[in-house]
């Protein structure tokens, strides 16, 4: 009798598992003939991800650490900084210049002041996109001349050769721009590609119009 | 011995559970500029480190740590470990329980899951699935 019991609850157990394996195929094959369908509406964009997930529910931080229930979620931090689209979905910039972060310049000193340096470099691009104005001022205010000058960026005005797949690589504006300053995505291209092409390309522009009529 | 067996059943349909649970969860992915460092921290047993970007640069200028601690812009790059950083340098220029708390709170940094590779959570390409030739097994 006694014997009888035990395995009678293991046989059910064993059905359990047998239903849920089913289930599982299903939902496994389900997903192939998914996978396997090459018409699907979206093969290569991927679906819109939430974004500012708390960190136990990130996929990196693991949900059973110990630390981790200590962490500070980005929606509390963000919640009263200047909005964008894209990466952190924080415009820093903005929230830096209307004083909604304060960082420090120094470790130690919360009133060192940054040496800020107002200028800005035109840079010309090839075909249609508009021209780069690289500004000195909104980088100053978080960087050193040191951290550009001279590994990145030879400091002399059209030295540096910059070109739109050097960035994507990660090189050049690209060292930071897609890591940790805002990435580079149709909703940034005008950032850079900020000033309209020069006076001289307009009329030209306009002459090839009007010879073509 | 039917215990025994019971006890594969029992943690066989828990592993069973935890696999259908773990397909279901949505895409997940984490903070922009995160962090992932682990050169050595799970070869010598201790879960990879996770540095939030987003959550020092409310607090620091860019400048602070990458200009005047050294930390290089290369995740991996600056050659950190836990000497460097009791001696007060790289992460321990501040997590020296003045500025901010000391190393002794490990699983504050080190609350990474396991098997993570050092890496920037970035932007780039990041929107498209992989390629074919990436996506073959
Ligand atoms: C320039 C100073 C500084 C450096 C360098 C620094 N931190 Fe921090 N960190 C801070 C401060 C300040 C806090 C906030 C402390 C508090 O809340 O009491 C913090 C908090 C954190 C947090 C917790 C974030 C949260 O959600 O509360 C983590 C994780 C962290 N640091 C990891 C690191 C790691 C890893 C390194 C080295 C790679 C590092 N830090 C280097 C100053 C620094
Ligand atoms: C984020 C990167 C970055 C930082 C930080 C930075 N610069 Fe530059 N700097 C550039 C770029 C890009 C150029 C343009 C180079 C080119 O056109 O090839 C430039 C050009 C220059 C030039 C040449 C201007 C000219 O007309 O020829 C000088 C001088 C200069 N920088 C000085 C500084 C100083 C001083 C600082 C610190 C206060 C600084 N830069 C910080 C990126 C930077
Ligand atoms: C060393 C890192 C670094 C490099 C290299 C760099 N940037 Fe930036 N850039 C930043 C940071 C940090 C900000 C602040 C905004 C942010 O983090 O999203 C910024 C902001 C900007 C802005 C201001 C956007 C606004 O909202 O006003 C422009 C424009 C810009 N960068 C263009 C460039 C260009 C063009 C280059 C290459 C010639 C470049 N950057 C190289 C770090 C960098
Ligand atoms: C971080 C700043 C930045 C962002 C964001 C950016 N660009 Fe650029 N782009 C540049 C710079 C710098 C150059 C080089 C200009 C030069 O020749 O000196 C460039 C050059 C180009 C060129 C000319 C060809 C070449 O490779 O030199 C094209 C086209 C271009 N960008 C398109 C784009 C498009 C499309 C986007 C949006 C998806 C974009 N860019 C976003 C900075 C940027
Ligand atoms: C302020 C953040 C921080 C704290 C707190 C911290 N670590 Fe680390 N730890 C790091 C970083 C960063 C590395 C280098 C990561 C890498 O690339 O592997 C590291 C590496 C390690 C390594 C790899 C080998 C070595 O000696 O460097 C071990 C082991 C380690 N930590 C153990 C600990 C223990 C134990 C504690 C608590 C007493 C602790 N850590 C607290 C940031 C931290
Ligand atoms: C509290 C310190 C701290 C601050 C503040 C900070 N960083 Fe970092 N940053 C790090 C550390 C640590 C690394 C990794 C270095 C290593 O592993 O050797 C890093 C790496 C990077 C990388 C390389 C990522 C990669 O692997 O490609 C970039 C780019 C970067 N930081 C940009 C910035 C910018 C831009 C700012 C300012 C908006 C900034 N950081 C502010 C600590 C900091």
């Amino acid at each position: 009798m006694n014997v009888q019991m035990p395995s009678l609850k293991f046989i059910v157990l064993l059905f359990i598992v047998a239903a849920l394996l089913l289930v599982f195929g299903v939902v496994h094959q389900a997903g192939a003939a998914e996978r396997k369908n090459p018409n699907v509406f979206n093969r290569l964009l991927k679906p819109k991800k939430p974004f500012n997930l708390p960190p136990a529910k990130d996929g990196y931080h693991d949900p059973e650490g110990e630390g981790v229930a200590y962490l500070q979620p980005p929606k509390e931090a963000f919640k009263d900084l200047v909005p964008a689209k894209v990466g952190n979905h924080v415009d820093w910039v903005r929230s830096l210049e209307s004083g909604k972060i304060t960082p420090r310049y120094d470790r130690l000193d919360p009133k060192a002041k940054p040496i800020v340096m107002d200028l800005n470099i035109v840079r010309e691009v090839k075909g249609s996109m508009p021209d780069v104005a690289y500004p000195h001022k909104q980088h100053t205010e978080w960087l050193d001349c040191s951290n550009c000058h001279p590994a990145i960026f030879i400091p002399q005005k059209g030295a540096n050769q910059i070109s739109m797949a050097a960035i994507l690589m990660g090189q050049k504006c690209g060292v930071c721009h897609g890591k940790v300053a805002f990435p580079i995505t149709a909703k940034t291209c005008r950032k850079c590609h900020s000033r309209p092409k020069g006076r001289k390309g307009k009329k030209a522009k306009a002459k090839k119009a009007a010879s073509k009529k | 011995m039917n215990h025994a067996i019971r006890k594969t059943g029992l943690s066989g349909l828990l592993v069973m559970l935890l696999t259908v649970w773990g397909l279901a969860s949505p895409p997940a992915r984490a903070e922009y500029g995160d962090l992932v460092l682990n050169e050595h921290a799970e070869k010598e047993g201790m879960p990879p480190v996770i540095f939030p970007h987003w959550f020092h640069r409310i607090r620091f200028r860019c400048k602070v740590c990458h200009a005047d601690l050294g930390f290089q812009f290369k995740a991996g790059g600056s050659g950190i470990n836990m000497l460097k950083i009791i001696d007060g340098k790289y992460c321990g220029a501040c997590h020296n329980g003045e500025i901010a708390w000391s190393v002794e709170n490990c699983n504050i940094c080190h609350s990474g899951k396991p098997g993570l590779k050092t890496q920037v959570i970035g932007s780039r390409l990041g929107t498209l699935a992989p390629p074919r030739a990436a996506s073959k097994p």
